[in-house]
């Protein structure tokens, strides 16, 4: 089976286009930085607190609203998060709600704002984030229900955390009949009490932080050009590298642009994937290159440009073909692999479909137009042969 | 050719065998459940997939500078005094942001040189400088505070550990964080009781015993506590706050002495226990050096003796929790009273003998996860590159045939090999550890198609399918190698700037990379060689 065979499509001669089409959405990009959204920054860089709650029942967004208002957090965001069927909510505050000084005050906040008429002296057993298993195991051993051992306790304390965990949120007390005895379940109902939603996880990330991972991110990326930069320097040409890295710079602003434009955060998770995106891009481009380095000895009489065309018809097939599967996982990803993945699994699918592009449209064709302008100085028509040392590698096996 | 072929088998089958051994280890039991546990006790999961709490606390360092140059305050005083030297001041302008910097006012010309000597032999770490109008400038040597704030995180990590330990927590990690200045990264996996949790590493634990002055009650307010003193509080006094003993609830202020009598570091030993109406306390006892030291305080500050001022404050973190009246001696043991339940008596004595905090921490974040929505998130991820990887593996069967069976055996051995050297370095797989995983997949399948292709196109351009192989291994081999280094550079550069989850990308990446080099090109050649060894010459490869 084979897809593609012998193509020969002028790719130089649509360089217009390319360019027209890279200005579009660099530029759109930009504008939706500097107008627009801005780059929306996700919790770990800005700072701010996000609260993961699930619900027993469907989740009433109006009272929650309400509620959270009454506590005066009027920056909250809701959202809902993943299944509509989990019954789950993030509830975020801004930077402005989350001090150093009292980190965890907002999410305090958020569970009292939503644990209405609490009944005296008892806790939320759904809040597993005040309520341990050592609070449940005390509560247990003095009350006694059972005339037991402590130890007995011990064991039916953790198969009350054990259910709770399992299940996220508890309707009411008696669900954890069958984990514990009846007896157990008296005492329980005498110490506890369960509110509507459990809390299932937390981020809270201060200001400090943030403008850490901030400068840790601009750095990460940086560096990692320019390590590339080097490498390519060394094993082609100092154009080579420069090409492949305005390529790859380029993938970013795009990728970037696209999350402003779409208003999706930038997270930890995304930076990631922006640098793995960064890895494939440059992967793609180096395999174009090298054709063209092969080429360049092989087809001597040639124009660059001519070499520059065949070397990535000759390469068309495996590029359409890696993309094509790699575009295939990382769709799978996108679509099935879950709330959290989702900024990371989003931008690698913008950056691969990018990546792919750039190699064919803004690497090579920099290389040709480099060339131009060089012989238009000088005169000469010099040939950049890459005079990278060590290109010839034999394998071993 | 067949016996290297043979050498070559059993390299790659003996590779295998070891990076299998890193996954599974050797299960108990063959059946389904025996595997998990085997693989789970051999992969660690991080806790975005497991569950726990994540925190990134900041030390306070400058509380420790502050510590030691109070003392080194005392240690003028006393050393001034011995020397009948006078002065107006001794303090420290500005402790916040120069804690290291004592300045001494008001010392006669002529005990310049008697100054220098005390500082000199006193105070070995410090530098001094005489300024005009006779003032002093004793300041810590910047070697000193460093040495200081270094030492100050590792005692702060090693209080931590030792805390945290008596929580029973498999695997914590307690480390100092990259990113910043003096911060500490703590995981606890499996935790979900963070409240708690995070009240038990903060508390400074901090237990003085001091001198408490102007009768039993206290003051409601500062305000109040001032007016009483209409020319300044008396020397070598402080106001805290607090309460008065068990049932108190409000707020009071009261006079205490600056310096404690006796300090956290004086405690000896610390249990729960109940006090005589049975109600959950904590009984401590003091070293004897501290002993002796308190003994001599309460058999002159008591309700028998001269002073008025016989009380005693039990200050726990900068707060008084008991002031009491102080019937006679008290040699080393005391107890603290007060509103505890069986859990927190518990909590408090072993925050007590697990030794005092050298200096306040304050949390920048926090994360938590918990074990359902860790849960869900495995799944989810693991769903997803199952499914991706089959896709992809059968894409590979249609389109390359026979050549596919390479590629995705070669695949497999990627990801074996992976996974073993993470259960043998214990690294630690995150989710974006998992996407690094579907992403060195895909850099595998680029690697087999690069080669193919090459072979399909040596093929068409009329070589012999022993040739072409060769040939396109050969011409592929270069771009490979270049994609690979490329992509392991940016990835080690990553490991390096990057903290959590993206370093767990890139350490996975990097691993990934490494054994696809030597699947994609070396494993996948053996199996073409053994294949193409028993076919006749001008047979056809199925490619």
């Amino acid at each position: 089976m084979e897809f593609f065979r012998n193509t020969n499509i002028d790719f130089l001669g649509k360089k217009w286009y390319f360019l027209s089409f890279s200005l579009i959405f660099s530029v759109a990009g930009i504008l939706s930085m500097l107008f627009w959204h801005g780059v929306p920054l996700g919790v770990d860089f800005r700072g701010g607190t996000l609260v993961y709650l699930k619900f027993a029942d469907k989740p009433n967004d109006a009272k929650i609203r309400a509620a959270l208002d009454r506590a005066g957090l009027h920056s909250a965001k809701i959202q809902t998060y993943g299944d509509p069927s989990a019954n789950e909510l993030v509830v975020a505050l801004d930077e402005k709600d989350t001090s150093e000084a009292d980190l965890s005050r907002g999410k305090d906040q958020i569970i009292s704002a939503l644990e209405e008429n609490p009944p005296q002296g008892k806790q939320d057993l759904n809040n597993s984030d005040r309520v341990g298993f050592a609070t449940v195991r005390d509560a247990l051993v003095t009350r006694d229900p059972l005339r037991a051992a402590p130890a007995e306790y011990d064991r039916l304390a953790h198969a009350v955390a054990d259910t709770i965990k399992q299940r996220g949120v508890l309707r009411s007390i008696d669900d954890l009949k069958g984990a514990v005895p009846a007896e157990a379940i008296v005492a329980l109902k005498d110490a506890f009490y369960t509110s509507d939603f459990g809390v299932r996880g937390a981020d809270i990330v201060g200001p400090q932080v943030g403008d850490q991972l901030k400068t840790q991110a601009k750095l990460a990326v940086g560096f990692s050009l320019l390590g590339m930069l080097v490498y390519l320097w060394f094993r082609f040409e100092l154009i080579y590298g420069v090409a492949a890295v305005v390529a790859v710079f380029h993938d970013t602003l795009i990728t970037v642009g696209a999350f402003s434009l779409t208003n999706k955060e930038i997270s930890l998770t995304v930076i990631a994937a922006i640098l793995t995106l960064i890895g494939y891009s440059m992967n793609d481009t180096i395999v174009v290159f090298d054709r063209i380095r092969e080429n360049v000895k092989l087809m001597r009489r040639e124009g660059l440009a001519e070499i520059v065309n065949r070397s990535i018809n000759q390469t068309l097939s495996r590029t359409i073909l890696t993309s094509g599967l790699t575009f295939l996982t990382v769709l799978s990803l996108y679509l099935f692999g879950g709330e959290v993945l989702r900024g990371f699994s989003f931008a690698l699918v913008i950056g691969i479909i990018i990546g792919t592009y750039s190699s064919i449209a803004v690497a090579a064709p920099m290389l040709v137009a480099y060339q131009d302008w060089r012989s238009k100085r000088s005169g000469a028509v010099p040939v950049p042969a890459p005079t990278g040392k060590n290109n010839k590698v034999r394998v071993k096996a | 050719m067949q016996k290297k072929l043979l050498t070559k088998t059993l390299i790659i089958v003996a590779v295998l065998l070891v990076f299998l051994y890193g996954i599974f280890g050797i299960p108990k039991s063959f059946n389904g459940e025996g595997v998990k546990q085997a693989v789970l006790s051999n992969i660690h999961l991080g806790l975005d997939l497991r569950g726990g709490v994540h925190l990134i606390l900041q030390v306070m360092v400058n509380d420790a500078v502050n510590a030691e140059t109070d003392h080194a305050i005392e240690t003028l005083k006393e050393e001034f005094a011995k020397a009948k030297i006078t002065f107006t001041d001794i303090s420290k302008p500005d402790a916040e942001n120069h804690p290291e910097r004592i300045v001494v006012k008001g010392v006669p010309i002529d005990a310049a040189s008697q100054v220098r000597s005390i500082a000199s032999d006193k105070l070995r770490e410090y530098e001094t400088v005489g300024g005009p109008d006779n003032t002093w400038v004793i300041a810590m040597k910047p070697t000193a505070v460093t040495d200081l704030k270094t030492h100050t995180v590792e005692q702060s990590i090693e209080a931590i550990r030792t805390r945290v330990d008596t929580l029973g927590v498999s695997e914590p990690v307690i480390q100092q964080n990259g990113l910043g200045n003096n911060q500490i990264l703590v995981q606890l996996p499996g935790i979900d009781d963070t409240g708690r949790v995070k009240g038990i590493i903060q508390s400074t634990a901090r237990l003085e015993l001091r001198q408490g002055f102007d009768g039993q009650g206290g003051y409601a307010s500062e305000q109040e506590a001032l007016g009483a003193h209409p020319g300044g509080l008396p020397p070598g006094t402080v106001l805290m706050h607090g309460i008065s003993g068990p049932g108190d609830v409000s707020d009071r202020v009261f006079l205490v002495g600056r310096i404690p009598v006796v300090g956290g570091t004086d405690i000896r030993d610390a249990r729960p226990s109940t006090d005589s109406q049975g109600r959950p306390d904590v009984s401590f006892n003091l070293t004897t050096a501290a002993g002796q030291k308190f003994g001599a305080f309460t058999s002159t500050h008591n309700e028998t003796g001269t002073d008025p001022n016989h009380y005693l404050a039990v200050v726990l973190d900068n707060k008084v929790r008991e002031f009491a009246n102080i019937k006679g001696e008290i040699r080393d043991t005391g107890d603290i009273e007060g509103g505890f339940t069986d859990q927190s008596a518990k909590d408090l004595s072993m925050l007590l003998r697990s030794g005092a905090l050298p200096a306040s921490l304050h949390y920048l974040t926090e994360r938590s996860v918990g074990p359902s929505l860790g849960a869900d998130s495995i799944k989810a991820g693991v769903q997803a590159a199952t499914a991706g990887l089959i896709a992809v593996l059968i894409f590979m069967l249609i389109y390359y045939r026979g050549a596919g069976i390479n590629a995705n055996v070669a695949l497999i051995f990627n990801l074996v090999i992976l996974l073993g050297f993470m259960g043998y370095t214990s690294s630690v797989l995150t989710l974006p550890g998992i996407a690094g995983v579907i992403l060195t997949v895909g850099m595998g399948v680029d690697s087999n198609v690069l080669i193919f292709e090459r072979i399909r196109e040596e093929l068409r351009n009329g070589k012999a399918p022993a040739a072409a192989v060769d040939q396109g291994f050969d011409r592929a081999w270069t771009t490979i190698l270049d994609t690979h280094v490329t992509t392991i550079v940016s990835a080690i550069i990553l490991f390096f700037v990057g903290s959590g989850p993206v370093r767990g990308f890139a350490v996975t990446l990097t691993f990934g990379l490494l054994a696809n080099l030597f699947t994609a090109v070396f494993v996948s050649k053996v199996i073409f060689d053994a294949i193409l060894s028993r076919k006749q010459r001008g047979e056809a490869l199925s490619i």
